[in-house]
């Protein structure tokens, strides 16, 4: 039986509606697009919304075990729908745009913002039949929407007439403009190794087994996968890339003059856009959806979608993680860091695996499994040094989950 | 000749950029103000703008008794209101010639030198805060936590403790909090290493304050800095040591001077380690205190009715924001004629303007958090 996508279901569904004789009258692509706005609509509250809220919960809960706070618990079991608490009180907010700012772009900033994150979905797969569509150019067209969301940003630190916003908006575009470009890079060693653009295509690639992942293909792919991160956090504006709305130096940064709902959609993007990191990370480098064959096509798709799911919030987790340990660097630090060591090093990443390509044009089973070896001791090294500082860690940790 | 087509001042030209710093902004430790004007990210200037918590606290001394005095020293530096309380003591005993109980002066030190624990807890922690490490600021607040709940048990305050009187202290310190103390202290030290581990030693953190806003040693005398702001400057200066007062002398402790730890002498680094280092040697004087504490009464037989004869006294106590003085005038009334209080705050505030001139706007914010500014020292 031929795979089909949702998108396939979905033209089924609209074409046996036309021809029953729903929409007399009406072009053919107007219905198109209604139905795809429509779609849009559903999958923009029923898994978007969702995603971002949850995180942004699990973000508060987690930050707090860190902190040996509680976090929020009271909404729903241990909290889990602060996120519709929130939502709900930041719509019935009064609307407030500040009486010097700009009337036009003020308000759209935020939409912006939130476009460009959105768009993102479009590409990420979460099963094997489950992407809203498999573009062949997927990793470009991801690299170009999220550049859309640093327009908003210096929309919104312009149009607010203060300064802080200004200072922010100003230290976004730096920042964001200046790490697509290691980003990219580490992009391109993948497409390299793919032969394709295609999110499915990259996915298809890799196996289900870790050393059949794209991280373990040849050092150079693992080195971008690092360099890939670190930038995605900086584009996302996390610690301890948190420069644009550093709250101890800028107030807010670009968000100073924002409350509500429109102050809601810029972190509902950084929220949503902390599951992109870790989708694309997954996509990319760890191997997407694969899992081992089990027969059973719906478990199959089941488990697919899960263990996708798992992998992209184990990097959520470290990105979390990362924030609660931090300090923010400074801005001359960050280009610093951007231009002299991750740019050089993600060139040579591109140039590595090129020249590895046309040596073993299909691979090294041995440089894989090589490559797994050293990512599982790099990997117990460090759970060794965590073990360490637990050990030594005198004071009660306050390991309990469920206060 | 390629002469410019327009003059540079009429399309082509920069502006600087000045910013209003507070006094809502987050990170200036209460209501400070710094009216900073920046080309970009750089400052050009920094001045500082005082005055936004002012109580009048030293004009209120002249208006109440000298016990009654003491609760609204609490107010001139609520973090470590108990350096505050004792300073104020100290002038109307040497005024009034009264003498303090020995337990009494146990007594003081003890709470004194927990209260500075708490105090540089603060600093340190909202130091962290600054550079955007918030994990740290939180653990650091748990462990002054438990330092209020000890205060509690000695004096029934968590914050504004009015506990020394003149004479000696208000409560006695009894022997059940004597084991908590010893408790949270056996607690603490292990805790002052997990901060090193997680913040001290961070290689972003030593970045962003090593070799940031230098204060040489001829700059910290011209500019009056005191305590921890001039022992990181090198200056091994401590009154503790070299004014003793109290029962200090008896007692062993090291006076930590910075040593230029990640980059050069008397950077934000060292301001922050020398304080870390305080941590543990205030810690070891509680200890030894606890040990020599005589029996006895905790306060002596000061009259209701204080009237110190006519005379003049300047006292000077080593908080955690350095020197504090008390200049106190007696007309030989019952009441005060004048109370002046000199804070390590407010003169530490005057360099800030010369240390920020280009340094960027993020360093100013270590500047501030590592000077340990605090609104009402600076402005009583």
């Amino acid at each position: 039986m031929r795979r089909r996508s949702i998108a396939d279901f979905m033209k089924q569904f609209v074409d046996s509606l036309i021809q029953q004789g729903y929409f007399p009258g009406a072009p053919v692509q107007v219905v198109y697009a209604i139905a795809m706005v429509l779609a849009a609509f559903i999958v923009l509250s029923v898994f978007v919304a969702p995603l971002a809220g949850v995180t942004s919960w699990l973000e508060r809960r987690v930050w707090a075990r860190m902190q040996s706070r509680v976090g929020p618990n009271r909404v729903g079991p241990q909290g889990i729908l602060q996120w519709i608490a929130d939502g709900i009180k930041n719509l019935l907010k009064e609307d407030l745009i500040p009486a010097a700012a700009d009337k036009l772009l003020f308000p759209l900033a935020p939409y912006i913002v939130f476009v460009g994150f959105l768009c993102t979905f479009v590409v990420i797969p979460f099963g094997a039949n489950l992407v809203v569509a498999d573009l062949n150019i997927g990793i470009l067209y991801l690299l170009a929407v999220t550049s859309i969301v640093v327009v908003g940003i210096l929309m919104a630190g312009w149009s607010s007439n203060n300064k802080w916003s200004l200072l922010g908006g100003m230290r976004s575009a730096a920042q964001i403009v200046s790490y697509e470009i290691p980003a990219g890079l580490a992009v391109l060693t993948i497409i390299f190794v793919a032969g394709t653009m295609s999110t499915q295509g990259i996915i298809k690639g890799q196996g289900w087994a870790p050393w059949d992942w794209y991280l373990f293909y040849n050092p150079f792919t693992f080195i971008a996968f690092f360099l890939y991160f670190t930038a995605a956090l900086a584009e996302g504006n996390r610690t301890p890339f948190d420069i644009p709305e550093a709250e101890s130096e800028l107030v807010a940064g670009y968000v100073t003059e924002y409350s509500g709902m429109r102050f809601l959609f810029f972190f509902f993007a950084e929220w949503g856009n902390l599951y992109v990191i870790g989708a694309v990370a997954t996509v990319l480098f760890l191997g997407g959806w694969q899992v081992p064959p089990v027969g059973n096509a719906f478990i199959e798709g089941v488990l697919q979608f899960v263990v996708f799911f798992l992998k992209a919030y184990l990097w959520v987790f470290v990105a979390m993680w990362v924030r609660a340990t931090l300090p923010r660097v400074r801005v001359d630090q960050l280009m610093a860091l951007c231009w002299k060591y991750m740019v050089p090093l993600s060139f040579l990443c591109v140039i590595g695996t090129a020249a590895w390509m046309v040596v073993l044009p299909h691979g090294s089973r041995w440089a894989s499994v090589g490559m797994f070896a050293l990512g599982v001791l790099i990997l117990g090294l460090f759970v060794r040094r965590l073990r360490y500082q637990i050990h030594n860690a005198k004071p009660e940790l306050y390991l309990r989950p469920y206060i | 000749m390629g002469e410019a087509v327009y003059p540079e001042s009429e399309v082509f030209h920069t502006e600087d950029m000045t910013i209003s710093v507070g006094p809502q902004h987050p990170s200036t430790h209460g209501v400070l103000r710094f009216v900073v004007r920046t080309d970009g990210e750089v400052i050009g200037e920094a001045i500082p703008d005082v005055g936004y918590l002012h109580r009048s606290i030293e004009k209120i001394g002249e208006k109440c008794t000298y016990h009654g005095y003491v609760p609204y020293t609490d107010r001139a530096d609520y973090l470590a209101a108990m350096f505050a309380n004792q300073g104020f003591c100290m002038a109307a005993e040497k005024l009034g010639a009264t003498e303090v109980t020995r337990r009494g002066e146990f007594c003081r030190v003890i709470a004194c030198e927990l209260n500075r624990i708490a105090s540089h807890l603060i600093s340190v922690g909202t130091f962290g805060q600054d550079i955007g490490a918030i994990t740290p600021f939180l653990h650091a607040l748990r462990e002054r936590e438990t330092i209020n709940d000890l205060m509690e048990e000695i004096c029934g305050a968590r914050l504004t403790y009015n506990y020394i009187r003149i004479g000696g202290v208000g409560y006695d310190i009894t022997q059940e909090t004597c084991d908590k103390i010893l408790v949270f202290l056996d607690h603490f030290d292990p805790i002052v290493d997990e901060y090193n581990r997680l913040l001290s030693y961070n290689k972003i953190y030593i970045e962003r304050l090593a070799n940031v806003a230098a204060i040489t040693k001829e700059e910290a005398f011209q500019y009056n800095l005191v305590g921890p702001n001039l022992r990181a400057s090198g200056v091994k200066w401590d009154i503790r040591r070299d004014i003793p007062y109290s029962v200090y002398p008896e007692l062993e402790f090291e006076v930590p001077v910075g040593h230029g730890e990640k980059g050069t002498i008397g950077d934000c680094y060292d301001r922050y380690w020398v304080r870390m280092q305080e941590l543990q040697e205030s810690s070891k004087i509680v200890r030894q205190c606890l040990k020599m504490m005589p029996k006895g009464p905790a306060i002596s037989k000061v009259p209701r009715k204080f009237k110190p004869p006519a005379g003049e006294v300047y006292v000077r106590v080593e908080a955690p924001r350095g020197d504090m003085g008390y200049y106190v005038v007696s007309d030989g009334t019952e009441y005060p004629y004048r109370v002046r209080i000199r804070t390590g705050s407010f003169t530490a505030m005057a360099i800030i303007d010369k240390l920020s001139r280009g340094i960027m706007v993020a360093d100013l914010i270590a500047l501030i958090a590592s000077l340990d500014v605090d609104a009402p020292e600076i402005d009583r």
